[in-house]
């Protein structure tokens, strides 16, 4: 009874806020309702009983990516109402273009063949998520995951990781410079240093200058 | 199979990752100063990369992680051209790049990371690890069209190729995603096991389509070339000579894996969609490259000819049209390294001269260069004694033994208007008036490498062709 109200609560305010997202005249506004929608998905992902996906979504989604939207949107000068101006004229053909999308997309929907139970189950050996979620004694999210992770789909993880090295490197690559003639204050050098090298005794003569 | 045991099978991979990973780390410490051996050792590597798969071969084995990985026959003839044509890009690369102001130690780096992506991509064997291969492959080469970060025209290829890969990558997502919706599975196997059974499913082939849109971006096949000219006209030269080569075998290969092993009930369905592709690009290929005057340009649009001619093997989808793929790859990525060392041998004063109109006279200035560009450019055309005859000779025999006869046919009318623009090279060369001379100082590893090229394509292919045909059409029996 609560899980209900509750998804009711979290569905209809992503619906809501996801509406605004794409009709509030302020870009801001925009990324802020976004962010409403995201923490509204994770809730939907808690009482689904994937509380891991949930924490990513917003650790992820609405720690990272959201801000640095905010930030594009801010930083970038653009001027919205303009962009808008030519709306109208542009409806129809946006308009034909999104009938054909939709009416394709009904066409194929209409003819989907569903596999059979028993090609699922020869493809995916592993239990049913529900089935995992439901059994409080078994191992809870993180650990299934880790457990997949790190055995079924280890080949990919570690790809995974070197994709990641090679944007690294394309970063570093790209963007670093060194730069001559830039006064860097280096600590070895100034431990280093000795008596003999930085005093020097100099004998004046009276009434002369050096 | 324990982890040792699958770690052995995957040497090759192992051995170019790590190598990478230790040459980073040697490169950061020892600075720029020592490029030229980072890249030395990049060589290596390569090479020893292509020995271990060689030895690898026939193991009892194949499929690693779950299926995720497979080494089969097929898999090891494209690796080893691909490790081959990297080290020998690596190599032209070493004398070339210091000049340009690019003698970064990263450069090798790259190039062997992106050689391992290709390496994954040959191998996927599942909807995954090819896209997972396809990243890592492109998202190095990205970097390395950027690489010369001073350069607008370098940034600003790096951007372009960058931008549309995303996209392409997004079709590629999205037709891989439909696939496992409807059938339940990202195994290549598993696919073609429920496409057999009962009636065509609409939505497998709707992801499909969308598969061979991704992939023709990669291999740059028309519709859907417009990143190839721009991207290899502002790389730098080597990295341009890099990307003609190698990237093109990888791609074409994980295009052939997938369509013949995931989905070879429906070749009625992805045929047509493969043929019409292939007449575009012949098209694109022949008619777009007579009006170029940059000799790189004219190289890219020569690619994307060179990959509708290979399409053409897929379309006929049977073993002798997969081996007839392989022979045709072979032999263009050895005349297309010959013809890069040439282009990357035209320099003045210090830099890289890529007009057309530089190579005026070069018969009477420069004879051994214009021999060696005659010999590539005559190859490329298709001219019967050189070796790009033969690879367009077996791919036409497999589409018309598949009874795709007109295929053939506009093949053959293509492969005639493209030889207009070689020839004009050639009359180029040999006479117009001559134009200033290039600089007589060459790095003896781009001689030795256009000279080896050229002697591969005229007249050793006589001899070679035959045991290099037995070879694919043994690699492409592995598929069926």
């Amino acid at each position: 009874m609560i899980s209900a109200v509750a998804f009711y609560i979290f569905a209809s305010i992503a619906i809501i806020a996801a509406l605004m997202v794409i009709s509030s005249k302020n870009p801001v506004h925009s990324v802020l309702f976004l962010i409403i929608t995201f923490i509204s998905a994770a809730g939907l992902f808690v009482l689904m009983g994937a509380e891991y996906l949930a924490m990513l979504l917003v650790v992820v989604y609405v720690g990272a990516v959201a801000v640095l939207f905010l930030f594009v949107v801010m930083m970038l000068d653009v001027d919205f109402v303009e962009l808008k101006q030519g709306f109208l004229r542009y409806v129809p053909i946006a308009g034909t273009l999104a009938a054909i999308v939709v009416g394709e997309l009904i066409m194929v929907v209409s003819v989907w063949v569903f596999p059979s139970d028993a090609e699922l189950a020869r493809a995916h050996p592993s239990p049913k998520a529900m089935e995992i979620v439901s059994d409080p004694s078994g191992p809870n999210n993180i650990e299934q995951l880790g457990l997949i992770l790190y055995t079924d789909y280890i080949h990919y993880f570690q790809i995974a990781g070197v994709v990641l090295l090679i944007a690294m490197i394309g970063a570093i690559v790209l963007t670093f410079r060194t730069r001559k003639g830039v006064k860097k204050q280096d600590a070895v050098k100034q431990i280093g240093r000795k008596r003999s090298e930085g005093v020097e005794v100099v004998k004046v003569k009276t009434g002369q200058g050096l | 199979m324990g982890v040792i045991e699958t770690l052995t099978h995957a040497f090759p991979e192992l051995l170019l990752v790590l190598g990478g990973m230790i040459l980073l780390i040697t490169g950061v410490f020892l600075g720029d100063r020592y490029s030229r051996h980072i890249s030395l050792i990049a060589v290596a590597l390569m090479i020893g990369a292509a020995i271990l798969t060689l030895l690898g071969q026939g193991a009892s084995a194949n499929a690693l992680f779950d299926g995720a990985f497979r080494i089969d026959d097929f898999a090891v003839f494209s690796k080893i051209v691909i490790f081959v044509a990297a080290a020998f890009a690596i190599l032209m690369s070493i004398g070339t790049l210091p000049g340009e102001e690019l003698g970064r130690f990263e450069y090798p780096i790259l190039i062997i990371l992106a050689v391992f992506g290709m390496s994954l991509m040959v191998s996927a064997s599942d909807l995954i690890s090819l896209y997972m291969g396809v990243e890592t492959q492109s998202l190095a080469l990205y970097i390395l069209a950027a690489f010369n970060r001073d350069s607008r025209r370098s940034t600003e290829a790096g951007l372009k190729y960058f931008v549309l890969g995303a996209l392409s990558s997004g079709l590629l997502l999205y037709g891989a995603s439909l696939i496992y919706g409807f059938t339940g599975s990202t195994q290549f196997e598993t696919i073609a096991r429920i496409a057999t059974s009962g009636e065509t499913n609409i939505g497998l082939v709707f992801g499909v389509v969308f598969l061979i849109a991704g992939l023709a971006f990669k291999v740059s096949a028309a519709p859907f070339h417009m990143w190839t000219p721009d991207v290899y006209e502002g790389a730098p030269t080597p990295v341009t000579a890099f990307f003609a080569a190698a990237p093109k075998v990888a791609a074409i290969a994980l295009f052939s894996r997938v369509l013949v092993t995931s989905v070879p009930d429906i070749i009625d369905q992805w045929r047509p969609i493969i043929a019409i592709i292939s007449v575009a690009s012949m098209t694109v290929g022949a008619f777009s490259a007579i009006v170029q005057v940059n000799i790189k340009r004219l190289m890219a649009y020569s690619s994307i000819g060179h990959m509708g001619y290979a399409l053409i093997g897929l379309a006929a989808g049977t073993p002798e049209g997969i081996g007839s793929i392989l022979i045709y790859m072979t032999i263009y990525v050895v005349m297309t390294i010959g013809a890069f060392a040439c282009i990357l041998m035209m320099r003045r004063r210090g830099g890289l001269t890529e007009k057309i109109a530089d190579l005026s006279g070069l018969s009477k200035t420069n004879a051994p260069l214009a021999l060696m560009l005659t010999v590539f450019m005559f190859s490329m055309a298709g001219v019967p004694p050189a070796g790009g005859f033969f690879g367009k000779w077996y791919v036409f025999l497999a589409a018309v033994n598949a009874d795709l006869v007109w295929l053939a046919i506009a093949g053959a009318v293509a492969s005639v208007i493209s030889a207009f623009y070689y020839l004009k090279v050639i009359w180029v060369i040999w006479f117009d008036e001559p134009a200033p001379t290039f600089e007589r100082e060459v790095k003896p590893a781009l001689r030795f490498t256009a000279a080896g090229a050229a002697f591969l394509m005229f007249p050793l292919t006589l001899f070679l062709v035959g045991p290099l045909r037995e070879a694919a059409n043994h690699a492409a029996s592995a598929l069926f």
